[in-house]
Parts: C-alpha cells; sequence; structure tokens
C-alpha cells in the first residue's frame, strides 16, 4: 500500500516549523507505524536529507518513548495502543495521514516529533515515591494487602509516562499522570505515612511546570495506551483537599538523646 | 598479557562466603562518604538501584542515560517476573536450591561464589521491592502470589502481571527520583557515554555526548560504575530496544577491561516470528506462559499448510512434552529454542517461511476457563494480537526463538569490579552470574542484587583504600579523551557514502544469526571471522550520517553504535570459535550426541573466557580464569 505524509518538521527548539509532505511507499500492513517512518527514513538518509527524528526504544508499548499527534489524536486510532504498536493494517492505502508532535506548554518541541518531557521526571521527584531505603524493608508478606487494593494499585501503576494524556488534553493537563502515580501509591498500606505529603507536592509541582488545570473533558482517559481510569483523578482531588485541610507543620528534629 | 584476573573469591565455607567477605571488606565512615563522587552509566534496574542506594548512603552520584528519562530503560519490557528463594509455597525451595538450579542452568560455567551470593540476596529484593511500593500479584488471602518459570520444579517466581521490570524498574526508578529531589543524585538524561578515562591505571571518569546540544563533555569521579544492560542488538533483529548498545562496554574493553564470555548469547524460545523485510525488532512473548501453553508442530510436513484446528490431535507432536517428559514445555529457554529450530530445520515448521511452532493454550482455557487465562496472561494476549492480527484465545500463537540477552559481559571479580582498578560493572554489563545459560526471571534478579546490595557494599572498599583528591576534568587524559571522541565523530561524519548505517547493521546481523546463533561450527565461525572486516570496512567508505555533530542527530548516534558492533562482532566469533565444546547457549554442531544433546567439556573448558584488548589491527588476548567447582557435582544437564 502506499500512504501520503504531512509530517511536522522543526529543526530546533528556537526556529519555526512546519508540515512537509512525504510519499511512503512500498508499505506492508503488518509494518508497524513506526517501521513505516523507518523506510520513509532511509530513504532521507540515502537522498543526504536530514531524516524525521522522533522518539522510540522499546517497539512493544512499554518504555513510553514514543508518542505523536496521528491524525489529531495521540497515538493514532487504535484505542489502548501507542504508536509503536499501531500497525498499518489501520489505514487503508491512498490515505493522507498528519504526524505531529505532542502538544503542550510544558513540553517544548526539541526536534521534529522530539519533545523534552523532563516535566513528568520533576513532578516524580517531588513526592511520587515511597521513601524506603535499601536494607530497612520487613519481609514481603509482613503486611497482607488485598488482591483487590493491589490490583487497583496496578492498574494505576501500569502508565508509561508517555505524555499522551497531556497531548490529548485541552488544557495540556497532566492530571492523569499524577494521579496515576498517587494512586497506585495511596492503594498500597506501604504509601501511606507519605500520602497526604505526596497529594500536596505532586499537585503544586504539576501547576508549576505549567501544565493546565483539569476540567474533566475525559480525553485524556480515552487517548491513554494503558487505559488508566480517570477516576483516578478523583482519587487525586480527595487527597488533595484532604491534605489541604488537614496539613500539619513538620516539626524541627533536634536533640542527640 | 597484562591483565592478572584475581577472582577475588572469599575463602570458607559457600553459605558463609558473603557475610564473612562483608566483614572483612573496609567501611568509608558515613562523614567521607560524601567526599567521593561515583558516576553510575546506565540507569536500568542495576544502574537505578545501584545510583539510588549509593546516595542514600552518603556518596555523590551523577547518573548518565541516553534515553529522555530514567525510567525507560530497557529493563522495563521484562515481562515474566523475579525469582527469590523465599520458599512462600512451601514446595521445598531453598537458597541451596536456588543455588543449584541457576548454576545448572547456565551449563556449569558460572562462578559458584557469585551465584550463591545472588541466591541469599533474592530474598531481600522481594522485601526491598515490596517496601517500595511495587504492586507484586497476591493471593485472596492478602500474601504474595508465585508462578514457575522454566528450569526450575519450584514455583519461585514473584510477579506483577506481564509487566514485572516495568513495576520494578519504577520502584528503582521512584528511589533515584526521591534522591534526585534530595540533591544526592545529579541525573544526565539524553547523555550517551562514548569512552572511559583512565588516570593512573584507574577509572576517573568518563566522556560523553549531550544528544540534544551534541556538546562532548568530560565527567572525573573517583569511581565509574557501568549500568548500560546487554550487546543483544549485535544481531540487529532482538527482543531489546532499538537504543540498547555495546559501546559502553567495548570502550570500556578497549581501555583494559577484560571482556568474559562474549559468545554466550541467549536465544529466548518464545517470540513473536518475523514477519517481513521491513522488520526492526521481535517481540517477546514471556515465558511465563509456558506454564499454561503447550508448545507443538504438526507431526507430518504436509499439515504444516493447514489451520492448526484442521491437525488432529493425534498427528501433532508436543516435542518439548515427549523429549523432555519431566521438565516439558518449561524445559530450559536454550534447550527449547533448539528443539523449536530442530523441528523447523525438518520442515515441520509453521507459518510464513516454516519458522514458527504453535503455542496452544485450549488445554489450559478448558481446564482453567478464559477469564483465568485472561487474569494472568490478558496483556500479553492483547500485545501478540495487535502485531500479528490473530487472536490467541482462539487459535495457538506461533512462536519462534530470537536474541534476548546476553550472558557474556565485562568481567568483574567478586566486588563487581573489572580488570581496570575502580571500574565496576553490574546487571546484565557483567558477566558472572548466569554462565552458558540464563534461566528465566533471573535477569530482573541479578540486575536488583547487584545495584541495591552487592556493589553498595562492595565499593566502600575500593573507596576506603582510593583516598579521595582533587582530579578534575583539567586533567590531560580528560582532554586527550575528549579530543578522540571528536576526532571519531568528525571521521564518521566526513565519509558521505550511499549507505545507511541500519542497512550495514541489518547485513552484520544476518552473518551473526547465521553463523553465529543457535547453532555454531568452526567452518562458519571462520566464514564469519572473514566476512565481518569486509563490511567493516564497507562501513568505513560507504555510510552516510546527514547532519552535523551539533544538534540532536539520531543518524549519528545509531553509527557510532553500529561502529562497535562491527568491531564487537569479531570478538564474538572469535570467541565462539575457541569454546571447542557445546554448553548452555553455546552450541556447537561439531559436539554433539547422536540424539542432538549438548556435549560439554570440562577436561579442557571449565574456564571464563576473558578476552583482553591487544591494540587497532591485533588479535585479542585469550585470559582464562578457572573455574572450581567444590560444592555441586558437575554433571550432565538433564531435563529428561
Amino acid at each position: 500500500m502506499r500512504v501520503f505524509l504531512h509530517v511536522w518538521r522543526q529543526s530546533s527548539a528556537n526556529t519555526a516549523g512546519g508540515l512537509v509532505d512525504y510519499e511512503a511507499t512500498d508499505v506492508s500492513p503488518d509494518m508497524s507505524f513506526l517501521e513505516m517512518l523507518d523506510v520513509v527514513n532511509q530513504r532521507l538518509i540515502v537522498a543526504g536529507q536530514d531524516p524525521i527524528a522522533f522518539d522510540h526504544d522499546c517497539r512493544e508499548g512499554i518504555c513510553g518513548s514514543c508518542g505523536m499527534m496521528i491524525n489529531g489524536a495521540a497515538h493514532g486510532p487504535m484505542k489502548l495502543t501507542t504508536a509503536c504498536q499501531l500497525h498499518m493494517r489501520s489505514f487503508e492505502d491512498g490515505d493522507e495521514i498528519w504526524i505531529e508532535p505532542w502538544r503542550a506548554k510544558a513540553f517544548p518541541v526539541i526536534k521534529d516529533l522530539v519533545v523534552d518531557r523532563s516535566a513528568f521526571d520533576r513532578i516524580i521527584q517531588a513526592g511520587g515515591f515511597i521513601s524506603a531505603p535499601t536494607g530497612s524493608a520487613q519481609d514481603g508478606n509482613a503486611i497482607p494487602i488485598a488482591k483487590l487494593d493491589a490490583d487497583d494499585a496496578m492498574d494505576a501503576a501500569a502508565c508509561i509516562g508517555c505524555g499522551a494524556c497531556v497531548a490529548a488534553c485541552p488544557n495540556a493537563s497532566a492530571s492523569l499522570f499524577t494521579a496515576a502515580k498517587i494512586t497506585h501509591l495511596g492503594n498500597l498500606p506501604q504509601g501511606q505515612p507519605e500520602r497526604m505529603k505526596r497529594a500536596l507536592a505532586m499537585v503544586q509541582q504539576m501547576d508549576l511546570e505549567t501544565f493546565g488545570g483539569c476540567t474533566l473533558f475525559g480525553e485524556c482517559q480515552e487517548a491513554c495506551p494503558k487505559g488508566i481510569s480517570i477516576d483516578t483523578i478523583a482519587r487525586m482531588n480527595r487527597d488533595y483537599l484532604l491534605a489541604a485541610i488537614t496539613e500539619r507543620k513538620e516539626k524541627a528534629v533536634g536533640g542527640t538523646g | 598479557m597484562t591483565i592478572k584476573l584475581n577472582s577475588r573469591i572469599p575463602a570458607g565455607p559457600l553459605a558463609e562466603k558473603w557475610d564473612k567477605h562483608r566483614f572483612e571488606m573496609k567501611l568509608v565512615n558515613p562523614a567521607n562518604k560524601r567526599k567521593y563522587h561515583v558516576i553510575v552509566v546506565g540507569s536500568g534496574l542495576a544502574g537505578a538501584s545501584a545510583a539510588a542506594s549509593l546516595s542514600e548512603l552518603g556518596y555523590r552520584v551523577s547518573c548518565f542515560c541516553f534515553q529522555d528519562s530514567p525510567r525507560r530503560a530497557h529493563s522495563i519490557a521484562a515481562q515474566g517476573g523475579i525469582n527469590a528463594a523465599k520458599n512462600y509455597q512451601n514446595d521445598g525451595d531453598s537458597e541451596w536450591r536456588l543455588f543449584y538450579d541457576t548454576v545448572k542452568g547456565g551449563d556449569f560455567r558460572s562462578r559458584e561464589a557469585n551465584v550463591y551470593r545472588l541466591a541469599q540476596v533474592s530474598v531481600n529484593i522481594i522485601d526491598q521491592c515490596v517496601a517500595q511500593g511495587v504492586p507484586f500479584a497476591r493471593e485472596y488471602g492478602g500474601l504474595l502470589a508465585n508462578r514457575s518459570f522454566g528450569g526450575a520444579q519450584v514455583s519461585r517466581t514473584f510477579y506483577a502481571r506481564g509487566q514485572t521490570g516495568q513495576q520494578l524498574l519504577l520502584g528503582a526508578y521512584q528511589a533515584l527520583e526521591k534522591e534526585i529531589a534530595r540533591g544526592g543524585v545529579t541525573m544526565y538524561s539524553r547523555h550517551e557515554m562514548l569512552d572511559l578515562v583512565i588516570v593512573d591505571g584507574k577509572a576517573r571518569g568518563i566522556v560523553t555526548r549531550d544528544l540534544v546540544t551534541g556538546t562532548i563533555e568530560a565527567h572525573a569521579a573517583d569511581s565509574v560504575v557501568l549500568g548500560t544492560g546487554g550487546y543483544g542488538n549485535v544481531f540487529y533483529l532482538s527482543t531489546n530496544a532499538q537504543g540498547c548498545n555495546v559501546t559502553a562496554t567495548y570502550r570500556a574493553y578497549k581501555k583494559g577491561a577484560a571482556f568474559a564470555n562474549p559468545c554466550f548469547t541467549q536465544i529466548h524460545p518464545t517470540c513473536i516470528p518475523v514477519a517481513g523485510e521491513h522488520q526492526s525488532k521481535l517481540t517477546l512473548m514471556s515465558e511465563s506462559l509456558r506454564n499454561d501453553g503447550r508448545v507443538w508442530v504438526p507431526k507430518k510436513t504436509e499439515d504444516c499448510g493447514k489451520k492448526p484446528g484442521e491437525v488432529a490431535e493425534a498427528d501433532r507432536d508436543y516435542y518439548l512434552e515427549r523429549k523432555y517428559p519431566s521438565f516439558g514445555n518449561l524445559s530450559p529457554r536454550d534447550i527449547a529454542s533448539r528443539a523449536a529450530k530442530e523441528v523447523c530445520d525438518a520442515g515441520r515448521g509453521v507459518g510464513p517461511g516454516g519458522r514458527g511452532v504453535y503455542l496452544d493454550f485450549a488445554d489450559a482455557i478448558n481446564r482453567l476457563g478464559e477469564h483465568t487465562i485472561r487474569e494472568r496472561y490478558g496483556n500479553l494476549f492483547e500485545m501478540y494480537e495487535r502485531i500479528t492480527d490473530e487472536n490467541p484465545y482462539k487459535q495457538p500463537m506461533r512462536i519462534y526463538p530470537a536474541v534476548h540477552y546476553t550472558m557474556g559481559g565485562l568481567w568483574v571479580d567478586y566486588n563487581l569490579m573489572s580488570s581496570i582498578p575502580g571500574l565496576h560493572v553490574i546487571g546484565e554489563a557483567n558477566f558472572s552470574d548466569h554462565g552458558a545459560n540464563r534461566l528465566g526471571a533471573s535477569a530482573l534478579m541479578q540486575g536488583l542484587a547487584d545495584g541495591y546490595f552487592v556493589l553498595p557494599a562492595t565499593i566502600g572498599d575500593y573507596l576506603a583504600n582510593a583516598k579521595p583528591d582533587a582530579l578534575t576534568v583539567e586533567h590531560p587524559a580528560f582532554r586527550e579523551a575528549i579530543d578522540a571522541v571528536n576526532a571519531r565523530t568528525a571521521k564518521l561524519l566526513a565519509i558521505g557514502g550511499s549507505r545507511t548505517a541500519d542497512s550495514i547493521h541489518k547485513e552484520l546481523g544476518h552473518i551473526l544469526w547465521e553463523k553465529c546463533g543457535m547453532a555454531r561450527n568452526a567452518a562458519g565461525l571462520k566464514e564469519a571471522l572473514a566476512a565481518i572486516p569486509k563490511l567493516r570496512e564497507e562501513f568505513w567508505t560507504n555510510v552516510r550520517i546527514p547532519g552535523t555533530g551539533g544538534e540532536l542527530n539520531q543518524s549519528l548516534e545509531k553509527a557510532g553504535r553500529v561502529a562497535d558492533f562491527l568491531e564487537f562482532a569479531e570478538l564474538m566469533c572469535t570467541d565462539a570459535l575457541q569454546r571447542e565444546e557445546s554448553c548452555g547457549a553455546h552450541f556447537r554442531q561439531e559436539y554433539q550426541t547422536p540424539d542432538g544433546e549438548a556435549v560439554r567439556n570440562d577436561e579442557d573448558f571449565a574456564y571464563v573466557s576473558a578476552w583482553e584488548y591487544a591494540g587497532e589491527g591485533k588479535a585479542p588476548i585469550l585470559n582464562k580464569e578457572p573455574l572450581a567447582f567444590e560444592n555441586v557435582h558437575l554433571s550432565t544437564r538433564s531435563y529428561k
């Protein structure tokens, strides 16, 4: 099959970009979307032109590197599927395809389809962890965890941090990403001691990173390749509210006893 | 020979070595730890857990990864699980049994002392991960669930659906981010290590390229730790992520670190078969599927073109159950892979090109119901369907072996230090624990054992003896290394030929898969050794890399990695040629029994081959570390 591409090209963060047309020929329906781009890029390189830059690594839908708007949808038309797992059998011979980077103020473009998602790392730094220094753990079976709680935690922990939720949101909000981590850790007994502090700090960092607010459009849930539920956002809001009204001052630790 | 291999295995009974050694090693005073700077390259299970743990101890750490975030390291793709000798199932497991299974699974080509230590700390890993919030699968009573994996007759594998690697990595990543926030770790994402810097015979820093700006920078430290993963991508097609490469370990090799057992490369039996020429990677279907799936091919070649449902039960050959009745579908990876190759070579393979076998869940679905199978493997079944457009609940999966893991790696002593003082190597990047074949669910265990528990204890012994000094990147050794990296980049960009690095890489992969893959022989390896230098020549005269060095340039990154693969491939074949025996994943066709089983030669080859770089254009030097087995009997591995 043959498809016609309109790809966002931008040589660096500070230069203007625009859509450039390419034709992809000899496309097999069994190719992944990224393999189709590989074929285009190989041709560009041989012709001495700059190939299309895009992030990708595992190509099995788990590392979260790849991400692009395909015909206006984050990761393309197939539900619960990352761009690397999208196959060309989802398209018809002769289709036109528009490919653009994630669009969000907090995700500045680095080059072509590559964006800077380091804001996500900083949200995790703010509190997306359980402080359990190596060596201090008790036996893994010491605290039983109800299967349903572990399952709910796992559902939220499946987030791959790709940024599709931000790209799909009209407000460019990172609420689904942040809420997924708050829900994962908040569902586990080990996550309780830092639960309130975590909610306050992560939400605050999310705002600092210039992500927009959540107005419950629900686009994030539709775009998420891992099916993270918008219910997590309700949980985040509940934890945040509770934390805000019950916040306690940290005590100075002192004295050698 | 300039390298002296001293494995530094502590004396004393096996089970007491680690405790005794930990007591005997020097400690760094807590107040002095912040005076030491440690560089950790790689942020996978080994790198991230090491960087976080070293920072918690008080060392100043810099951590580097080429991905845009440390959370994306390839450990994330591990599916099935992590082993630990907890014996929660009361089925007879113990540290001793995990140790024995691992040594036997590795076909008696690993170090007893290292493997025993791995089994000992395996239990601490599970505790640590649970404390961090890793959502392991649980039973209704709230306790941890287990499943079985190949090469073991106990149920000791802990898992988080089919995403165990992801969840363990996120645990280590979150610990790392916690330490970054605290100021203990400085993180350098989108940075690739391009050289190791040696000062006065010790590893004292690295040279990196900032992949966004192209800036070449030097970083000085008191010790360097490589957790840079395996080299499976030398085969072009593998289950590894696209970015996985040998560059960091190969550059260290060229600076004097011995490279051990490079020919020990694992071919995983259950991957989705190649679909066409455009294929950029192969996708693994977790070994855990073999708990419930039955592997078969038609008995008669004329049935191979039929739909699987049309082949009568009596006409199916469940060849693993037939050949290895006691382990059946859970035979170790090397054995299951070779058996698949054998039936396909005999013309009984299924699917495109006859390179595939069935993995059938019909019996398990009848017995347990579709719901249970969906709960156990749902995400894997979905992934399979997305890639192949076939529904594995209704028809058997088609699978075929693919390159997955590399047991070989930089040689390290018991302290995980390479033959260069101050250079430590952890996780898949070292060679130490898996011998000639790794058992399933043991890679995650080893990566985390090294990073959380072993290295943080052993690095102190090195640092306590290496007093902090005022070395900075102003030292001429750093200038020299930067100049060398710049010169190489300029050389690559100047070639201006007509082929892409990818096309040459693909050709290299084809040579290795045919001549140094699941089965090897002397004639084929010699052909490969003749072909590789020609291909390398083709690369250096005819590759084309657009763009410049001063920008994000993915073609340049790729070409640099392919250039190293083209040299490393020769070392791999050289190693395979000298090892005139069949052991584990290394199957030399000259050395087999009449019914096709491997013939190991303990008399002549019970050693680690540790290769030493001898200079440009010179043959590498073979150093041998003899392997002593004092606690296990060197038996012929049998899974029958």
